[in-house]
């Protein structure tokens, strides 16, 4: 339904805008130049009769592309939400006026700088079109969890608890996962409220590990269907609409439709024969952790015996960090972190058995953070656990026993120590899937030494989990040391391919609680998932943003960058490899827009169109006059909102600069660099914000 | 009159810190109602006083400013501002809360012009730079703030101050008039996400905090960093100007001590590992860096970022407790200790101290509104006995900023399980 587009422009003179700019020529600016029928002016435009002013023009049908000049579009934002238009704002406050000082000589300059931001947001929201939904988008509630651990079992009881059928896939016979072999787990919680503070009795113990528990209510939960010994054969479609084949072992594929994935795929243990200083391998004495919780579950409470010849044992060592925290070929460079609260609850299974046993930590750093797990710390101390400062630099064969070499860090020396048995608190390691960008790096090689690198990178990639049917790639894409975490600290569910969310330890290293607790997490972002892209607007960051991007196949060159470049994955591409957009994947970034050397994509409210005609519409004085025009083109997230709070502290900024605020620097065309220089920019400055240059 | 539209189908979020916000945020996006009640005048909280986060060393205002778009752009959610829950009654599904609402006395219409500043003239203390700056009693609290909203200080209400900034005001934006409101509502879930605060340095005695002057603490040290800081950005220390070049940072200050914080506060190591880059940065090769730790507590991909600053020569790791901290004639602090890594005592002299200060959480333990299960060191614990109150953030235990985003996640979905629940019910 194409609408007559009806412009009409609204000055705000509050806020000094009255007093510091010639206002009567910034309405003649919008009505000659801009072309604008109606331009009105308000002392107080956000006021409620300022909003009036508007929404009665809106109503009557005279106002369907709004000119707002006033303060920053950050500012006033609930005051300037109309429904159903295009809007642009003039930052003509925080843009102009706060940015430059009060003084004659500097009238000038100030005023050109409003005349062209009011030229600008006129050009700017001609180029605009009200955004609608498309109305691809359905409701599906279904979620699907891919895991059948721990982390996998809370987020399909979490979903369900909302009220939202859950399917989950499980690539083993039976549920539980790799903790399924626990013996008992590290306590939950910290010390009771009524526990004294200078006495610890009754602190936390090791405790049961609920995980009997917990499948049995997973099976028993109508909202819930399991699928053991399944995997996912092929994934495809967006959020609101995945399609999911789910081969089961000797059994049909069952094809399922979803509104959002968790993917918990959980953690592989460590491999420990990557530590032969450590003598794991040549002798049976020397156990992961992970192996010690299946010894003391078969010992079941009874005492722990040498697995060589079954005596009794009565000396234990904990190597805390082995293979981790190292950068030796084959270590995991990181700290696992649940290690130290591991062995201490290792530690306490020999004591509970045998008070007589020796149970030492070999320690660098004791890694017991938050109240649970210093408390937990004390619980070990209490048990009698002795915690040594030192680094083990080997494990040697001593008669029927062994011997430990360490440093003493405390005393500065070498020593070792006899034991029966050794533990190595070894890692984890994220199960997660191929590296989505190993495989396009072997597509898009650009030589064949490069490709065949790629390749032999993705030949020892492990087999896919997802198995997406994505243009980039099977599975998530890794942040690092393999792990699917999130790039950003404030959001830590946001993957780069939306509607999938990465939940427990293949994200980071996790212990069981912590994976518990961001089984919820990911389960409240996949429900919303769901529920978004049946409204058909945009997740994170640009919630409830109806607009997508459009594009014009005619002027298509089948070119892939945008398919390749979109960083969420949310571009497919059809036989003759034109792109197919998926708009419940997309994040309205732009930088597909940005991408596309014949500039065929735009979005209703933000295209090559409205950043070119800003930038075609700054009025260039003549060379000799001295006035430099620079553009700026300024992230929205942090360049515009820093500019904006510098001018607020009255820091000056030139008067040459003409600010153009931008999704992502992604989405940057190059035309708009080209022309910027043609239509006589002296320079340009596209800018993510430093933070050090604001200050005075 | 503050009139709150809400029903047993509402969430509650109390304290609108980074946790607070993200579960309000997650769940109003989800579609539910949700009212969001917070003590200071502005969303943000702690991290808004913040100049960097490890282990990126990016700035919280790009977050925050994404969540302020966010809370602007929803109409799911509601903000109150400078308001405290005074009561909670009633069980999951059904809770009726009372909020006390304090005056800003200032409304709406309030443009943060800036004018009304302008006009005032007495000075207080900055509660947002921890007092080491001076703030006018009509002020934005800090430029990101959110409502963008100008706040009268109570205490110049009745002043002649007073009306000068009512006059200078051309938007009928104060509102002198303005009393202490008190605001009844329904909601079916409730958030704590009240965060914590620092612990009182002055107790940890042997520090010295209360008597020597440049001895500062953690919180203050980040504030001292920032530009827009009252310092400018500039790390000079607080008795005579001097540049700290010298500077030692004290782990666990108050944290894993029977006699102050029982627990490991998590952050307090990666905060000086940070904090290190702040004067290694400022000074290159003139600063000089002692961090006197227990335990470095680097857990995960944090370990990068200490492999990163450990590589810094400027950078030294002594194990110690420091026993105590004495100022020289100078009004240099000088650390005494041992360093239990061979034994050796140490008396080294300082241009600045930084005290790791503990986090401690801002759950009134003792006069909780409903009967909930808190722990010793007085963190909110997950527990069926709770009913529809779930903790989120640094309410249910030391976090960083991550963590406290993905625990506030969580809680979101569990407030939103009992809303549900409400809603299957009444259809
Ligand atoms: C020195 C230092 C440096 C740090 N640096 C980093 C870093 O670099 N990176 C990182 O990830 N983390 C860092 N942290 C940790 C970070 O500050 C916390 O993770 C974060 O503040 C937690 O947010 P929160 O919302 O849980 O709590 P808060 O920030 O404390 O927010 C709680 C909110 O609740 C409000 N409130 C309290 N009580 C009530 C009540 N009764 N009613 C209504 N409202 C109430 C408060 O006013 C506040 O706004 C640092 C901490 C310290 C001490
Ligand atoms: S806040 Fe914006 S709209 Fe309101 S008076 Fe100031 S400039 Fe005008
Ligand atoms: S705007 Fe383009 S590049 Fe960005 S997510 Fe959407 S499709 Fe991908
Ligand atoms: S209260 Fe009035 S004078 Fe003060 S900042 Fe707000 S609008 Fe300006
Ligand atoms: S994080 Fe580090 S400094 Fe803070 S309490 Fe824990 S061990 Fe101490």
């Amino acid at each position: 339904m194409a609408v007559e587009k009806k412009l009409a422009g609204y000055l705000c003179t509050g806020c000094g805008i009255g007093e510091r700019l010639d206002t009567s020529q910034l309405m003649n600016i919008a009505t000659r130049e801009g072309k604008f029928p109606s331009v009105k002016q308000h002392a107080m435009l956000c006021s409620p009769a300022g909003v009036k002013l508007i929404q009665d023009d809106i109503d009557a049908g005279a106002a369907t592309h709004l000119m707002i000049a006033g303060c920053s579009r950050r500012s006033k934002v609930e005051a300037f939400s109309f429904r159903n238009v295009a809007m642009s704002r003039a930052n003509l406050r925080e843009g102009v006026i706060w940015a430059r000082p009060d003084t004659p000589e500097n009238t000038e300059t100030t005023q050109e700088m409003a005349d062209d931001y009011i030229r600008m947001a006129c050009a700017e929201v001609k180029f605009m079109t009200v955004p609608t939904p498309s109305g691809e988008q359905e409701l599906n509630k279904n979620i699907l969890v891919v895991g059948g651990g721990v982390t996998g079992m809370t987020a399909a009881l979490e979903t369900a608890a909302a009220g939202y059928p859950v399917h989950l896939v499980c690539d083993e016979d039976v549920l539980g996962g790799v903790w399924k072999d626990l013996y008992k787990r590290v306590p939950f919680r910290a010390a009771a409220s009524d526990v004294p503070n200078g006495r610890d009795v009754d602190l936390p113990g090791p405790e049961d590990p609920g995980i009997a528990d917990m499948i049995e209510r997973v099976l028993a939960n109508e909202r819930i269907t399991v699928h053991l010994n399944a995997r996912l054969s092929k994934t495809s479609g967006a959020p609101g609409r995945f399609s999911a084949d789910i081969d089961v072992q000797s059994g049909p594929t069952v094809t399922e439709n979803f509104g959002a994935i968790v993917q918990a795929s959980d953690f592989k243990p460590y491999d420990a024969n990557k530590l032969p200083e450590f003598a794991y391998g040549k002798t049976p004495n020397v156990l992961t952790n992970f192996e010690l919780e299946r010894l003391a579950k078969a010992a079941n409470g009874g005492p722990l015996k040498r697995p060589s010849d079954g005596k009794v044992v009565e000396s234990v060592a904990f190597i805390q960090c082995a293979g981790q925290r190292s950068d030796k070929e084959g270590h995991l460079p990181y700290c696992s972190g649940f290690c130290y609260t591991e062995s201490i609850k290792q530690a306490m299974y020999f004591r509970e058995q045998n008070p007589d046993c020796d149970t030492t930590i070999l320690f660098d750093d004791l890694r017991t953070p938050g109240a649970a797990g210093e408390d937990f710390y004390r619980c070990g101390q209490q048990a009698m656990v002795t915690f040594t400062k030192g680094k083990a630099s080997a494990v040697v064969q001593n008669g029927k026993g062994l011997k430990v070499q360490f440093k003493d860090l405390i005393l500065n020396e070498a020593t070792e120590m006899d034991c029966d048995l050794v533990v190595l608190a070894t890692g984890q390691v994220p199960n997660n899937g191929p590296d989505p960008y190993a495989q396009l790096a072997v597509d898009e090689a650009e030589s064949e030494e490069e490709k065949e690198a790629a390749r032999q990178k993705l030949a020892v990639a492990p087999p896919s989990i997802l198995n997406l049917d994505y243009r980039q790639g099977t599975d998530l894409p890794q942040l690092k040391h393999g792990f699917l975490d999130s790039h950003f600290i404030c959001f830590p569910y946001e993957t780069r391919r939306t509607g999938i969310y990465a939940a427990g330890p293949v994200r980071r290293p996790m212990d069981m609680k912590q994976a518990m607790e961001d089984a919820v997490g990911a389960a409240m972002k996949a429900i919303q998932a769901a529920e978004s892209a049946a409204q058909g607007t945009a997740v994170h960051p640009r919630v409830g943003d109806l607009s997508y991007p459009s594009f014009r196949k005619e002027g298509c060159t089948q070119c892939k960058r945008c398919t390749v470049e979109c960083p969420f994955g949310a571009i497919n591409e059809d036989e003759q490899r034109y792109p197919v957009f998926n708009e419940s994947r997309c994040r309205r970034c732009g930088t597909c827009m940005g991408a596309c050397p014949v500039r065929v994509i735009s979005f209703e409210n933000y295209s090559i169109d409205t950043v070119n005609q800003q930038i075609k519409a700054v009025d260039i004085p003549d060379e000799f006059s001295e006035k430099p025009r620079i553009l700026v083109l300024a992230c929205e997230n942090d360049a515009y909102p820093a500019l904006d709070m510098a001018a607020q502290a009255g820091i000056e900024t030139t008067p040459f600069a003409r600010v153009v605020p931008v999704r992502c620097l992604g989405s940057v065309s190059l035309s708009w660099i080209t022309d910027s220089l043609n239509s006589g920019f002296d320079g340009i400055r596209c800018r993510p914000w430093k933070r050090e240059a604001r200050g005075r | 009159m503050t009139a709150v539209v809400a029903t047993n189908e509402t969430i509650l979020v109390v304290g609108g810190g980074i946790s607070g916000m993200t579960a309000a945020l997650e769940a109003a996006e989800t579609g539910k109602r949700v009212v969001l009640v917070e003590k200071r005048p502005y969303l943000g909280g702690r991290v808004t006083q913040l100049y960097k986060y490890f282990p990126k060393l990016c700035f919280p205002t790009c977050g925050l400013e994404i969540n302020q778009r966010r809370a602007k752009m929803n109409p799911n959610l509601t903000i109150l501002t400078l308001a405290e829950v005074m009561g909670l009654t009633g069980r999951e599904g059904d809770y009726t809360a009372t909020v006390k609402l304090s005056p800003r006395y200032v409304n709406e219409r309030c443009t943060a012009c800036g004018d009304c500043g302008t006009a005032v003239e007495a000075e207080f203390d900055d509660d947002y730079n921890y007092g080491l700056g001076k703030r006018k009693g009509a002020y934005l609290p800090y430029r990101m703030a959110h409502p963008a909203r100008y706040v009268l200080d109570p205490a110049i209400i009745g002043t002649p101050d007073a009306d000068k900034a009512k006059a200078a005001c051309q938007y009928d934006a104060i509102d002198l008039e303005m009393r202490e409101e008190t605001v009844e509502f329904r909601c079916g879930a409730v958030i704590w996400a009240t965060g914590w605060r620092p612990y009182d340095a002055a107790k940890i005695q042997p520090y010295g905090y209360d008597r020597i002057a440049n001895v500062i603490t953690s919180v203050e040290f980040e504030r001292l960093a920032d530009p827009n800081g009252p310092t400018g950005g500039k790390l000079i220390r607080p008795s005579d100007g001097k540049e700290a070049k010298k500077v030692a940072f004290i782990q666990c200050a108050g944290s894993r001590d029977r006699n102050h914080l029982l627990h490991c506060s998590r952050i307090c190591c990666m905060a000086s590992l940070k904090q290190a880059t702040y004067v290694a940065d400022a000074f290159a090769d003139d600063a000089e860096i002692n961090i006197y730790y227990i335990d470095l507590r680097a857990i995960d991909r944090f370990e990068d970022f200490y492999n990163k600053v450990r590589a810094n020569q400027r950078i030294k790791f002594i194990k110690s407790k420091p026993a105590s901290i004495v100022a020289d004639k100078d009004g240099n602090p000088v650390v005494h200790g041992v360093d239990t890594e061979g034994y050796n005592r140490f008396a080294e002299p300082h241009d600045l101290v930084v005290l790791a200060i503990g986090m401690e959480p801002s759950v009134d333990k003792d006069d909780f509104p409903v009967s909930i299960v808190i722990n010793r060191e007085g963190f909110i614990e997950a527990a069926p006995e709770n009913g529809g109150v779930f903790a989120a953030g640094c309410a249910s235990d030391a976090l960083d900023v991550n963590r406290a985003a993905q625990h506030a996640t969580g809680a979101a979905l569990r407030a939103i399980q009992v809303v549900n629940r409400v809603a299957r019910a009444e259809v």
